[in-house]
């Protein structure tokens, strides 16, 4: 199993996403002695009566002030079973592309809503948006349950309408996720509140219809491929960052290719071709800081030297030969639109994919996607700001890419604003919502 | 993830943690050396610029260094601190450029603050050495563990042509796709170790085994109490009344303005040791020894709007 979880947590406004975050840090001791005191002074100064968890989390000035989340923030906390990386997303609709931001390395994502309001839009939307992104892992955390049937007159008819409301939310959850192409292995609804740690850290009493397991412990043995990007299933991909020409006493000749694997193994030996161009060659050594790699695996940042002097710059992409994609320069891609003015056909753009930028042009709008009714609008005029939808696009230089489904890291672009440089999109090579049960009528 | 044996057979260690660590932060280093003119490295002396150094040279090895350092010098040192930046750049033959705010303090384009406190007076320097010598990608040491607002920072980190950094307009950051596109007079803050927390680093200085600074590391000192922190007297002033000079074992911590950070006593004389106490530490690094992030709830977010690292 992993050592290491990466997770991201999403919900909309006020469903205590900040609080859960807190409490995790707090109920796994990550929070040190002088945090502490500065979040129950600041609580203190605002007038409350328990330290506000949430600022442990919310670092600006106008997140504070608002008692919002704007933009991500990580975190990082372990127990003694995993250690965690966290990006705490906001819930805002106006920052959805920052949710993006944070749910594209996840393995799990922490899906909050409020048991009072249930599966929302918001809900509707971040789930479209995972979905979308392949994160493997959900979790849905039905926070604020002890909220729920306040009114009641007795303990039993409090539980019981608690348990209804759960029941309930979880049902509908199901139907989403299942229509947007998760198993129900991938998924798990869990009663909690936030403010009081019930089912975070350990299992609570005062959740009788529930007997699955506490936050904690799920993240602690949720079963996660370490490398969810599909990396071990193809053969070698390593898009050239670099080229290292010493040129001096000890090294006048050396010659090696610098990056970081993004699918596949590497060994001495191995044939490979040099994407676009096509030329073949073989890989001499791997080489290393500290010393010559027998084999290299992905993630890993290595220098690459081959037996023959070829014609090798940055933005290419050294394959193996056995499964190489070809380059491609017209193509269909999904894209999540981050730009607050909408996308046209036509639109001029860069694109970057791996570590070559090219220029590119979007040809036409496919379709959107509705991620309220689960169904697609064929040619749409524009897509607007977190707007999800199939594009085809026309670059100048091609680029040796797989399907998104394939391989997150060679199937993903950015597209960026040519004037500003913003980033305005992100691309993901393929039809990847193809398999949503479209018009699955929830 | 995990090595393989072959991998293992040849004296490498496996895949774990540190190595990812380190090869998404080598990854950093050769995007920005393949996409912009003139970056430089931000160097204090202090341990995240140490390693951040080690993990510059060890992304474009066996070829020399593709870019300079900058030390912006308050002027209160340890000369500690000062003799191993030296050393450091004689040994590996780096370029080094210092922006020294008594340049500013003398000439009064600044002055002193009431309580005598210089990090915040780095920040013009800061900028001025930027615009000056044109750099347009600048790596610093931060890390998201540091830090409320730190947290919220891109790896890639845009700044205006004043040196701000706009927290609410920062750019999404995918996968591991980073852009630093940026306009004339425009620079990107790039912050390969956002990932790494404190004991990540200390893990990493103890299993890679290269020196700090001696300051680091425990020795006697004649230190004074104030606020609960254990200060060296300096050209930035001694005890004042009521405050008694005494020669302890202490160690730092962390590198700053020697009048608002401290030092913590402590037995631990090497890397190893220095773990244990980091691992068993119930304060965070900034909490314990930096007097200028206790000012405010915001004080970090309010001097990196302004262009601080």
């Amino acid at each position: 199993m992993s050592d290491l979880l990466r997770l991201a947590t999403a919900g909309s406004v006020d469903d205590g996403k900040s609080t859960l975050v807190g409490r995790l840090l707090y109920d796994t001791k990550s929070v040190l002695a002088d945090q502490i005191d500065a979040v129950t002074r600041a609580s203190v100064d605002k007038g409350l009566a328990t330290p506000d968890l949430s600022l442990l989390v919310d670092g600006l000035r106008a997140e504070r002030e608002q008692g919002i989340t704007i933009d991500v923030a990580y975190r990082y906390f372990a127990t003694p079973a995993r250690s965690f990386v966290l990006a705490d997303t906001p819930g805002h609709v106006q920052y959805t592309r920052n949710t993006v931001s944070g749910a594209s390395t996840a393995q799990l994502v922490i899906l909050l809503v409020d048991a009072r309001k249930g599966v929302i839009e918001q809900t509707r939307r971040h789930a479209a948006v995972l979905a979308l992104l392949g994160v493997p892992k959900l979790v849905l955390a039905v926070n604020k349950i002890d909220l729920v049937g306040q009114d009641e007159p007795t303990d039993e008819a409090r539980t019981s309408a608690q348990a209804a409301v759960f029941t309930a939310i979880s049902a509908e959850f199901n139907t989403l996720t299942t229509a947007l192409g998760w198993t129900a292995e991938d998924v798990l609804e869990i009663p909690v509140s936030a403010l009081h740690g019930d089912n975070v850290a350990s299992r609570s009493t005062n959740t009788p219809y529930y007997d699955g397991p506490s936050l904690i412990e799920h993240l602690e043995s949720v079963p996660v491929d370490a490398d969810n990007t599909g990396a071990h299933s193809i053969g070698l991909r390593f898009p050239v960052q670099y080229v290292i020409r010493p040129r001096t006493a000890e090294y006048p000749d050396y010659r090696g290719y610098a990056g970081q694997i993004a699918a596949g193994s590497v060994s001495p030996g191995d044939e490979v071709v040099v994407l676009p161009s096509g030329i073949r060659t073989t890989v001499a050594r791997i080489d290393t800081p500290d010393g010559e790699l027998a084999v290299a695996q992905p993630g890993r940042s290595v220098t690459l030297i081959l037996t023959d002097e070829v014609d090798i710059s940055r933005g290419d992409v050294i394959a193996s030969v056995a499964d190489a994609p070809e380059p491609i320069d017209t193509f269909d891609a999904t894209v999540c639109w981050l730009g607050d003015k909408p996308l046209r056909a036509g639109a001029r753009l860069l694109l970057k994919h791996g570590t070559r930028t090219t220029q590119a042009i979007v040809g036409t709008l496919v379709e959107r996607f509705d991620e309220q009714r689960l169904a697609a609008e064929p040619s749409p005029e524009s897509l607007a700001l977190n707007d999800i939808g199939l594009i085809s696009i026309r670059v100048a230089e091609p680029i040796a890419a797989d399907d998104y489904r394939v391989n997150r890291h060679t199937g993903s672009f950015l597209l960026i604003d040519p004037a500003g440089g913003n980033t305005l999109g992100a691309g993901l090579v393929g039809d990847v919502l193809s398999a949503v049960e479209v018009g699955a009528g929830v | 993830m995990t090595g393989t044996i072959s991998e293992r057979s040849l004296g490498i260690s496996e895949f774990d943690t540190l190595a990812a660590l380190e090869s998404e932060s080598i990854h950093v280093f050769r995007e920005v050396a393949g996409e912009f003119e003139r970056p430089v490295i931000l160097f204090s002396g202090g341990k995240d610029s140490t390693v951040l150094l080690h993990l510059a040279l060890k992304a474009f090895w066996p070829a020399p260094l593709p870019f300079a350092l900058l030390h912006v010098d308050t002027g209160h040192n340890l000369p500690e601190v000062l003799e191993f930046r030296d050393r450091i750049v004689e040994k590996y033959g780096l370029r080094l450029h210092v922006a020294k705010v008594e340049d500013y303090l003398a000439d009064g384009r600044l002055t002193e603050r009431p309580d005598g406190i210089r990090n915040p007076l780095q920040t013009v320097p800061l900028l001025d050495a930027i615009t000056e010598n044109r750099f347009d990608a600048v790596f610093g040491g931060g890390r998201r563990d540091e830090e409320r607002s730190r947290a919220k920072e891109r790896i890639f980190s845009l700044r205006n042509a004043f040196g701000q950094w706009d927290p609410k307009r920062q750019r999404p950051e995918l996968w591991n796709l980073y852009n630093g596109r940026h306009a004339p007079g425009e620079h990107v803050r790039v912050f390969p170790l956002s990932n790494w927390t404190e004991l990540d680093i200390w893990r990493y200085i103890a299993r890679e085994d290269f020196d700090l600074a001696s300051i680091y590391y425990t020795h006697e000192r004649p230190v004074y109490q104030r606020d609960g922190m254990w200060m060296t007297p300096g050209v930035w002033g001694g005890p004042r009344d009521g405050e008694v000079l005494e020669t302890r074992s202490v160690r730092y911590r962390t590198v700053g303005d020697g009048s608002s950070t401290g030092a913590i006593l402590s037995d631990a004389g090497d890397n190893e040791a220095i773990l244990a106490e980091v691992a068993a530490s119930r304060l965070t690094e900034r909490g314990a020894t930096r007097g200028d992030d206790r000012v405010s709830e915001a004080a970090m977010e309010d001097r990196k709007r302004e262009g601080y690292f």
